[in-house]
């Protein structure tokens, strides 16, 4: 059971921001994130592509801006908890306790919500069959490519993932790389080896096709693929692996009693506060009037949100507004040295 | 200003009136039009905005870029006359156009 001032989260720039604004205050906060890495959508959908808007960063990106945050909570030594979705939340006295799908418990009187559009999970195949056959043959990431040895594997998708796996797994197994188009957006290179390795005889690729059905009882036989006219054609598979990249979904969320609107949560725009006492909600999943979807309205909303977090954090003291140019206790908590 | 058709996969259509250079998805999510999500916003980032736009009009809209086409092989059954509707900026030519919705985004 880990013990906290503040459980945040999601690890995006808005989860990243207040806990700086939570530290310079005095409050610990520990952050929880579905993805293996820092960053959220910044780092997940667009790591490279330019953004503008940031004050006093001309231009950064994704990744850049990620960084940028993580140099200015480093006085902080925040404990960063990846790869772990927080499942559910009750009561307890003054606090609430949290565990995430890892089993990882936490008790903290306050919850802060800056989780974007959910989490991240892998998309899926559209076909109803698939989702008896889950983790059965049909699979989205792989674990231990070992399981694969000597089967027929047929793989879905157009990028990296899709391209270096079949690649990989061609080394070892019967493989199948099916897309629903002729060109990969993957790394150039490794699209030039796969075909290549079609030439040789080492893998077989079949574009454009898209999955129409799988076949099989207690494990998968055969799928069927078709292309944009109707053409279809039968391939005998042990296993299908689908790379069609990462959806949001809100997922448990939903049933922690917040209120809702569409896919996000209402707040009042004093503390950030939830229809739940010590749950806040910042950053692109809160909503209020006029609300924005941008990086800068989410700072914002965490250094507010921190504030009403101090005062369930800390009943019995007197929360003090101060400047980090002036203020000493700030200055010391953000590691600097004191000046003369 | 242009009418745009919003089909649901249910069949229910929704003929609403779209301000000039508002994208085809900000006219469904403004009016509160089921069927697309846009979770990135607009970005081209997530494939949650797809439509499948009516035959006669796929080549009268300005081509996909490959960014688009691209996010179109993640979004959730794409076909033939698939877009990403955040990429697709209404003007007057555009007035009449209909465009499908899948039966998820996601």
């Amino acid at each position: 059971m880990i013990k906290t001032d503040v459980l945040v989260i999601g690890a995006g720039p808005v989860g990243i921001f207040v806990v700086q604004q939570l530290g310079l205050i005095g409050l610990k906060a520990e952050v929880v994130d579905n993805l293996d890495k820092i960053g959220g959508q910044c780092i997940e959908l667009y790591p490279d592509k330019p953004i503008y808007d940031i004050p006093a960063l001309p231009e950064c990106t994704g990744e850049s801006l990620t960084n940028k945050l993580l140099e200015q909570i480093k006085p902080f030594k925040t404990n960063f908890h990846l790869n772990e979705r927080v499942q559910e939340i009750s009561k307890e006295q003054n606090n609430w306790k949290i565990i995430t799908s890892g089993k990882k418990t936490f008790l903290s009187p306050n919850i802060i919500i800056a989780a974007g559009v959910g989490s991240f999970e892998p998309r899926k195949f559209s076909v109803k069959e698939a989702e008896k056959f889950e983790n059965n043959g049909v699979f989205y990431s792989i674990k231990d490519k070992n399981v694969f040895k000597n089967k027929k594997v047929s793989i879905f998708g157009g990028g990296d993932s899709a391209l270096d796996w079949a690649i990989e797994l061609s080394k070892f197994a019967e493989v199948t790389l099916v897309h629903r188009r002729e060109e990969f957006r993957g790394a150039e290179h490794s699209a030039t080896i796969a075909r290549q390795f079609e030439k040789e005889g080492k893998l077989k690729i079949k574009t454009p096709y898209q999955i129409a059905s799988i076949e099989g009882d207690d494990k998968i036989k055969s799928i069927t693929i078709k292309k944009d006219d109707g053409i279809t054609e039968k391939i005998s598979t042990d296993c299908i692996l689908g790379f069609f990249g990462l959806i949001m979904k809100l997922g448990p969320i939903a049933d922690w009693g917040l209120n809702l609107d569409k896919k996000t949560i209402p707040v009042n725009t004093e503390s950030f506060q939830t229809n739940k006492e010590g749950i806040f909600a910042i950053g692109d999943i809160c909503t209020y009037p006029g609300k924005l979807k941008l990086i800068l309205s989410g700072f914002h909303e965490g250094a507010l949100a921190a504030r009403a977090c101090f005062k369930l954090a800390r009943p019995n003291e007197k929360y003090r507004f101060e400047f980090t140019t002036t203020s000493k206790t700030l200055q010391g908590r953000l590691g600097l040295k004191k000046s003369d | 200003m242009p009418k745009i058709t919003y089909i649901e996969h249910n069949g229910k259509s929704h003929e609403i009136e779209v301000a000039n250079g508002l994208t085809v998805m900000e006219g469904a999510v403004q009016n509160n039009i089921p069927g697309i999500d846009a979770d990135c916003g607009g970005s081209c980032a997530c494939a949650t905005c797809h439509v499948y736009i009516k035959d006669e009009w796929f080549d009268k809209i300005p081509k996909k870029e490959s960014a688009e086409e691209d996010m179109l092989d993640m979004a959730f059954e794409p076909e033939k006359m698939s877009r990403l509707s955040c990429q697709i900026t209404v003007s007057d030519s555009l007035d009449g156009l209909v465009v499908k919705m899948p039966s998820k985004q996601g």
